[in-house]
This record gives structure tokens, C-alpha cells and sequence, in this order.
């Protein structure tokens, strides 16, 4: 569990220093964020499918649709589940074996944002009431890891989902015609959770940071958050914030979320 | 606001539910308590500071913090698979997060101080009660402390904040729903851990957090009193 550091402490100094003026080794503001692409149809047998690079760090996010029974408190209602797994090929510091706790948070961080943000009509997932549900699988996998794997991956949900295509069911059969896709997209609404991870190193507060700055991150808030309400939201690590901090947390992560959520949107035009 | 919120239980919007708090509860360990929050409770134990195994773990440097969240699986209506699954390693961090910052482990270099907390019976906000659980134990078995931790759900259901949210108001669907907000702090007024599911203005938010602290406050009079009882019923 414990997290591997690479990064050399002249490298860890200098990057303090300059945050003590305010400014970035890498020559962005605070709450900047790296450039970020977006790629559609990475993979074809996915239901929807993107490539998503913040800077040097990638992402690959796709959709998969299942078809199984609802669970009983909810009959009416499909069902969301997204895993992430750090893959050994993008990074020297992740190795092949069952799931370590950074993959997990990852995971279950981006679920959360996703699913409490009313993102997604489940009710208008359901088949038969009580019988047969949609499941939508979203897959995170990462492909390089220079900082900030978080919020490439909500960002990589969130497009990944707005493309994807709900493939024909066979109410007779029982299958799903993978090969059929129908026009129509998942229910999604105008409540887009962007999450974004604020970090902090001394008495600075970053958004998007790279592998060197995420290194020396003390403590890590992500949010998710859509035009100001805010839907979930996580503190990592043991350093605390003081009250006002944390209170100015709330304030940068949702201003820069909705900057990103235009970026998306513009992306997959 | 135009009406009042009438809470399922009746309770005010910033009223606890009935709190009880009890240390030395597994005679066997080195500190232990018990911390139940209406129908929740939760028992934690602490081993240590001992060596720590396996040996490559261990830190020359400082001492360290192992924590571990687990639910008895008849805790809940649905039975839960025994074992640990992914909710219960997150909350196990969260849980080491939210008490680290407090430890003076520098003091124990090599060595591990092992913290097992146990939910015993259910109605949300069980990692709070698990916090504040593992907070005393910690105390009791002496491991040296800047100051105490103590966790709390604050709730917003519909546009109404409360404190102290149970299972039934976590399910209320009414309106803009329920978010649920645990947050855990010191005396001091740091904020160690922080979760939130739900929906929630920048605003009410930082209304949530000045709460917290009111309602923290008042769950470290309950911990300080159960910490005194226990050092007063052992002079007896």
C-alpha cells in the first residue's frame, strides 16, 4: 500500500519554492490545468469508447452495456458500475496482482461522482420492472500515469458515456445484439459531475498536478461538482485543513469544474 | 425555509442522537472503546505500539498506523458477505487519515500501532462512530496525542441542514433528496477527513463544515467524559 516516490528532493524544493511566489515549475498558474485531449472510438467493440491526455497522462475509458436483474430495492432502476485499474504498463510503480488501494479509491471516487450527481436516468435503464435492468459498465484504465489519474478518469467517464450507444435488445432471446447498435444514446442529464482534485503543498492550493507535484502532495480533496451544486467529494491523506482552506476548496473546485466541463463539451463536437 | 423540518424521529436539526461512549471494552488490548450513536455502534481496539511484521514494513523513521474497518455481517438488514471488500478498505484508510495527523508516532521508530474497529449494529454513520471509537481507544492505550478527534454526519435533506443523519433520513427522497457529509475534526478546529455524497451548494457546504464543529465539540465532552469515568473506576 505503501505509495512509491520517484520524484528527487532538489526537484520537490525547487517546485515548494516556487509555489511560495505562486507560480508553477511548468510555467501554469494554480488553477490551471494542462492542455487536454480527447480522442472518440478508441476501441470498437465498446459501446462508447475515449482516450482522454491531461498533459502527459492518459487515460483509456470505455462503456459496456449488460443486461441483468435489478436489484431488488431498486426494480425499476438500472444499475452503474465503474472499476479502474493503474495498469503495470504506465508506470514503473504499478505492479500486476489484485487491485491496491490507489486503484480502488480511483474506482470508487469516480463511481460516486457519477452516481450522485443524477448524471444518469437510471429509471429510464429499466426493461422489464423487476426483471430486466441495463448495467452500464464503465471501465478506467490507465495508459500513462504523470499526475492527476483522477480526474482523467471522470473526465474519461463522463465523455465516454455521452457517446456511448445502447446496443438492441432481444426481449425473446434474452441477448443483447452487440453488433446492433441502436441511435439512441444513455439517458444522461444536464447535471455533468466534472470532479476535480485540489491539492495542497505548503500553503499553496493546485489543481492538475504533475507525477512530481502530485509526489509532494500533502493532502488531496476531489470533488464533483456541476455548475455550482456540489454531488461528492473526497479528502485524501492525513494532513489536515483548516477551516478556511478547505471552505476555499469548495470555491476553486467548482469554478475550475465547470471550466471543464465546457472543454468536454467543445472536445466532442 | 418556510415550514419547520420535522425530523422522522423527532429530533431538533442540530440534536445528536442518544450517544453513549464507554472505554475498556476488550480487556485483552492495550486500549479499547465502545461508541454508539443511536442504533450504530462500534467498538475499536488498539495493539501496540509493537514491532511491526512483516519487518520489511518497517519505517527506521517513525512508527506507524494501521487501521482496519470491518461490519459483523448480521450488522445490517441484508447480510454481508464476512471478509473485506472495497468499501470496507476505503473507509479502513479514511479511518487512518482521520486519526494520523493527531499521533505523535515519530516517537516509536520501526514500530506499528494496530487499530481494529468493528461495527456491531448499523444505522449510518458508521465510520464516524468507528472514528470517534478509535479516537478514545487510541487515548486509553496511551498513545501520545496532540489532541482528540471526534466525527460527525451532517445531512442536508431536501434544502434543510441537520446533524447526525440515521439510515432512514440517509434513504429520505423527498425534494432535492438526502447528501450526506461526514466529517471528522479536532478541537482546534483542523479538518482530518472529509466525504460527501449528495448534492450540495459551495455555500451550505461551508455552512456544513462551521456544524461539524459545533457538533464535534460537543461529541469530545462525551469521549472526555467516558475516558474519565474509566480512570475514575479504576481508583476504586
Amino acid at each position: 500500500m505503501d505509495k512509491v516516490r520517484t520524484t528527487p528532493n532538489t526537484t520537490a524544493d525547487r517546485i515548494r519554492k516556487y509555489l511560495k511566489e505562486g507560480k508553477r515549475f511548468d510555467g501554469r498558474n494554480t488553477e490551471d490545468f494542462r492542455e487536454l485531449v480527447i480522442e472518440k472510438g478508441v476501441s470498437c467493440k465498446a459501446e462508447g469508447s475515449v482516450r482522454v491526455k491531461l498533459g502527459k497522462t492518459e487515460v483509456i475509458v470505455g462503456v459496456k452495456m449488460g443486461v441483468s436483474e435489478p436489484y431488488a430495492d431498486s426494480p425499476t432502476k438500472g444499475n452503474l458500475m465503474v472499476t479502474a485499474e493503474l495498469l503495470p504498463l504506465s508506470s514503473p510503480r504499478f505492479e500486476s496482482g489484485p487491485p491496491r488501494f490507489d486503484a480502488i479509491e480511483l474506482g470508487r471516487v469516480t463511481d460516486r461522482g457519477l452516481r450522485e450527481s443524477g448524471f444518469v436516468d437510471f429509471d429510464k435503464l429499466c426493461i422489464i420492472p423487476g426483471e430486466k435492468v441495463w448495467t452500464v459498465f464503465v471501465d478506467v484504465y490507465s495508459i500513462n500515469d504523470d499526475g492527476n489519474l483522477m480526474d482523467a478518469a471522470t473526465i474519461g467517464a463522463i465523455a465516454a458515456m455521452k457517446i456511448a450507444k445502447i446496443p438492441k435488445y432481444d426481449k425473446e432471446e434474452g441477448k443483447v445484439l452487440f453488433d446492433e447498435l441502436t441511435d439512441e444514446g444513455l439517458p444522461l442529464t444536464d447535471h455533468v459531475p466534472v470532479a476535480i482534485s485540489v491539492h495542497k503543498i505548503g500553503n499553496a492550493l493546485i489543481v492538475d498536478p504533475t507525477r512530481e507535484e502530485e509526489d509532494i502532495s500533502e493532502c488531496r480533496v476531489t470533488m464533483g461538482s456541476s455548475k455550482g451544486i456540489i454531488s461528492s467529494l473526497q479528502k485524501s491523506n492525513s494532513k489536515p485543513l483548516e477551516m478556511d482552506e478547505i471552505k476555499r476548496v469548495f470555491e476553486i473546485a467548482t469554478k475550475v469544474s465547470d471550466e471543464i466541463n465546457k472543454k468536454i463539451d467543445k472536445a466532442l463536437k | 425555509m418556510a415550514e419547520k423540518f420535522n425530523r422522522p424521529d423527532g429530533r431538533e436539526l442540530t440534536e445528536l442522537r442518544e450517544t453513549k461512549a464507554k472505554v475498556g471494552v476488550v480487556p485483552n488490548a492495550d486500549g479499547s472503546a465502545m461508541f454508539q450513536q443511536g442504533k450504530t455502534i462500534a467498538i475499536a481496539a488498539v495493539y501496540g505500539p509493537k514491532k511491526m511484521h512483516p519487518q520489511h514494513q518497517q519505517d527506521p523513521r517513525t512508527g506507524q498506523l494501521r487501521c482496519e474497518y470491518n461490519m459483523l455481517s448480521f450488522s445490517v438488514s441484508d447480510r454481508i458477505r464476512p471478509g473485506r471488500n472495497r468499501r470496507a478498505m476505503e473507509i479502513s484508510e479514511i479511518t487512518k487519515w482521520a486519526l494520523e495527523p493527531v499521533l505523535m508516532l515519530d516517537k516509536y521508530p520501526g514500530q506499528v500501532v494496530d487499530v481494529h474497529i468493528n461495527i456491531i449494529q448499523a444505522d449510518a454513520g458508521t465510520r464516524c462512530a468507528g472514528i470517534n471509537a478509535a479516537a478514545m481507544a487510541l487515548a486509553h492505550a496511551g498513545i501520545p496525542m496532540k489532541e482528540m478527534v471526534s466525527s460527525i454526519s451532517i445531512g442536508k435533506l431536501d434544502k434543510t441542514m441537520v446533524v447526525d443523519l440515521t439510515k432512514e433520513e440517509e434513504d429520505y427522497h423527498e425534494g432535492e433528496g438526502p447528501t450526506d457529509i461526514p466529517i471528522s475534526m479536532t478541537p482546534s478546529g483542523k479538518v482530518t477527513h472529509m466525504q460527501l455524497d449528495g448534492k450540495i451548494g459551495v455555500k451550505q457546504l461551508q455552512e456544513a463544515v462551521d456544524m461539524a464543529k459545533v457538533a464535534c465539540q460537543n461529541i469530545l465532552e462525551i469521549q472526555k467524559k467516558a475516558l474519565k469515568d474509566f480512570i475514575e473506576g479504576d481508583k476504586k
